[in-house]
């Protein structure tokens, strides 16, 4: 692919993530304004543990299957390479070879022959093993020294690529990227990085352009249209009824991120603590003045899930006023109750398993930190229950399900019934994962990742 | 009348997931006359925002930023991400308690 230095690239973002979709019209727009490279991210680990540690998407197939129709007949139309990141939620190869057979499916109903990346990312804990004891891997805050022992009880590890893997599967040709576990703004960032755009506002229109519609004043519409150049970035909504202000774009660094003027990527550090941003008109925003510094180390960071026990979930509704006017008491008592029949039947201690009693309507989203203690009308009572086996876990359930119908508050002297929400009232979650992972390695930039180049595997 | 809150002051005030490991929360001020009285450090500050959220003041990270009226602050989730304890997953709904912090009359 041409990678010759260019005098300003055109990006296309239609969404902040695969699968999401966008108004009709919304590919044509960018398309007319003219776009030399289309990105859509096709990850997060915002929606928490499960899709990395079992290795499935959060999106449906056909979602996805109909975002990527629509952006393959864009890239042809256009005639640009497409780059998607994080392929499958959490990037593991299962993520980047279910997106990838998407792709072949729709290319061969489309009569499309374009060359097509895949970039792996999945890292084996064996290997991981002998890079930490080389001393080449190291935290990042909160957490500590990594253990081999954490890095064995993963279920998947990925390595997350910064837009170096991208970069070179364009150069040898692909005009499809499907990468695995990629930073976010690395996916839109990579191509104009190749074509010499600086690195300040390359990094920077990749981080604005990552969560599409978010730096616009509408979220709900389709994403951005962003030309860099050597001096900064022009940014705009793809959406002819909304716009990108001032506000929505210099607001957006502050999206997800812990340092809302600093932020790590592996080459380096984007840094927009003295960037600008000017109002061009009603529909476009002007931001120069966006810095990198490249960092002396490159770095890789790692995200790893691992199981924690099998759950078994119970629920159920109270609306009786005589058990809410002490429902912290009642589910205290009811808990103890509950442990004491475990122990009688199943010969468990209170440290081989663990429940979670939650009391929706009353605190259960904010726990200990619940500033308003009136009382509540109406309470739903989860009991999530995680052991070491699903049996173990759901037999517990079982247990506790008569005493969670029946259990009298303090002072009734009969047995009340709860609102059971389903039958049976319990559900089997299977595995529950937690990410154990939040380190990174000393490495070259693409000697993690592995790039298969044609013909899916 | 009931007092005045930050919410009742803010254009929007959120919480979400910085990564599994860390939260962040932004206060979306009306006006610099709202961005003013949150940005005032006798406020809100690192120790009235560990004594609210119960975590080691030493952790949170603070941003004033007077050109978009919002003050941001970042630490450690207190519970993992997805963990059995985690009752919020994206935590989307943590903003709360600061929100509805009643300002100095």
């Amino acid at each position: 692919m041409n990678d010759a230095p260019a005098d300003r690239i055109r990006v296309m973002t239609p969404s902040g993530m695969l699968g999401s979709g966008w108004p009709d019209g919304t590919l044509e727009r960018g398309l007319e304004l003219g776009v030399d490279v289309i990105t859509v991210d096709g990850g997060s680990t915002d929606s928490g543990p499960h899709y990395l540690g079992s290795s499935t998407p959060k999106t449906a197939a056909k979602a996805v299957a109909r975002d990527l129709r629509n952006l393959l007949r864009a890239a042809v139309q256009g005639d640009v390479p497409l780059v998607i990141g994080s392929c499958g939620t959490s990037g593991t190869d299962d993520g980047v070879d279910w997106v990838a057979g998407l792709v072949a499916a729709i290319m061969a109903e489309e009569g499309m022959a374009l060359p097509v990346a895949r970039i792996y990312s999945e890292q084996s804990a064996v290997d991981l093993k002998d890079v930490l004891n080389a001393g080449r891997i190291h935290p990042l805050a909160p957490l500590g020294e990594l253990r081999a022992e954490t890095l064995e009880s993963c279920t998947h590890i990925v390595a997350m690529m910064g837009a170096e893997p991208i970069i070179d599967a364009l150069r040898d040709g692909a005009r499809v990227v499907l990468a695995g576990r990629a930073t976010d703004a690395g996916v839109a960032a990579a191509y104009p990085l190749m074509r010499g755009m600086p690195a300040g506002p390359s990094w920077h229109a990749g981080k604005i352009a990552e969560c599409g519609g978010q730096a616009t004043a509408n979220p709900r519409t389709g994403g951005v249209h962003i030309t860099i150049d050597a001096a900064g970035f022009t940014i705009e909504a793809l959406d002819a009824g909304t716009a990108c202000t001032v506000q929505t774009v210099a607001a957006h660094m502050l999206y997800e991120t812990v340092n809302p003027f600093q932020m790590r990527e592996p080459a380096g550090t984007l840094d927009v603590g003295d960037a600008t941003y000017v109002q061009l008109d009603e529909r476009r925003v002007r931001v120069e003045g966006s810095r990198f510094h490249h960092a002396e180390q490159h770095t890789i960071k790692l995200e790893g899930a691992r199981i924690t026990g099998y759950e078994t979930m119970l629920f159920a509704g109270v609306r009786d006023p005589l058990i809410l006017a002490d429902i912290e008491g009642w589910a205290d008592a009811l808990l103890t109750y509950v442990r004491g029949s475990v122990a009688g039947t199943l010969g468990l201690g209170a440290d081989d398993y663990a429940i979670d009693v939650r009391l929706y309507g009353h605190n259960a989203v904010l726990d200990d930190l619940e500033p308003d203690r009136s009382p509540p009308r109406e309470v739903g009572v989860m009991l999530l229950v995680n052991a070491a086996d699903q049996a173990t876990a759901t037999a517990i359930a079982k247990i506790a399900n008569p005493p969670l119908l029946h259990f009298p508050a303090e002072g009734m002297d009969y047995f009340p019934s709860t609102a059971f929400a389903t039958s049976p009232a319990h559900v089997e979650r299977g595995p529950a994962y937690e990410f154990v992972l939040h380190h990174v390695v000393d490495a070259e930039p693409t000697a993690m990742f592995r790039t298969e180049l044609g013909a899916t595997r | 009348m009931s007092a005045t809150t930050i919410a009742d002051l803010a254009l929007e005030v959120r919480s979400k997931n910085a990564g599994p490991f860390w939260v962040t929360m932004e206060l979306f001020m009306r006006d610099e006359a709202g961005y003013a009285i949150v940005a005032d450090e006798s406020f809100v500050n690192e120790q009235v925002l560990a004594d609210l959220y119960q975590v080691d003041a030493d952790t949170i990270q603070l941003f004033r930023i007077p050109s978009l009226n919002v003050v941001k602050i970042s630490f450690p989730r207190y519970v993992v991400q997805g963990s059995l304890r985690d009752r919020d997953m994206h935590a989307g709904q943590h903003h709360v308690p600061l929100a509805l912090l009643r300002v100095p009359s």
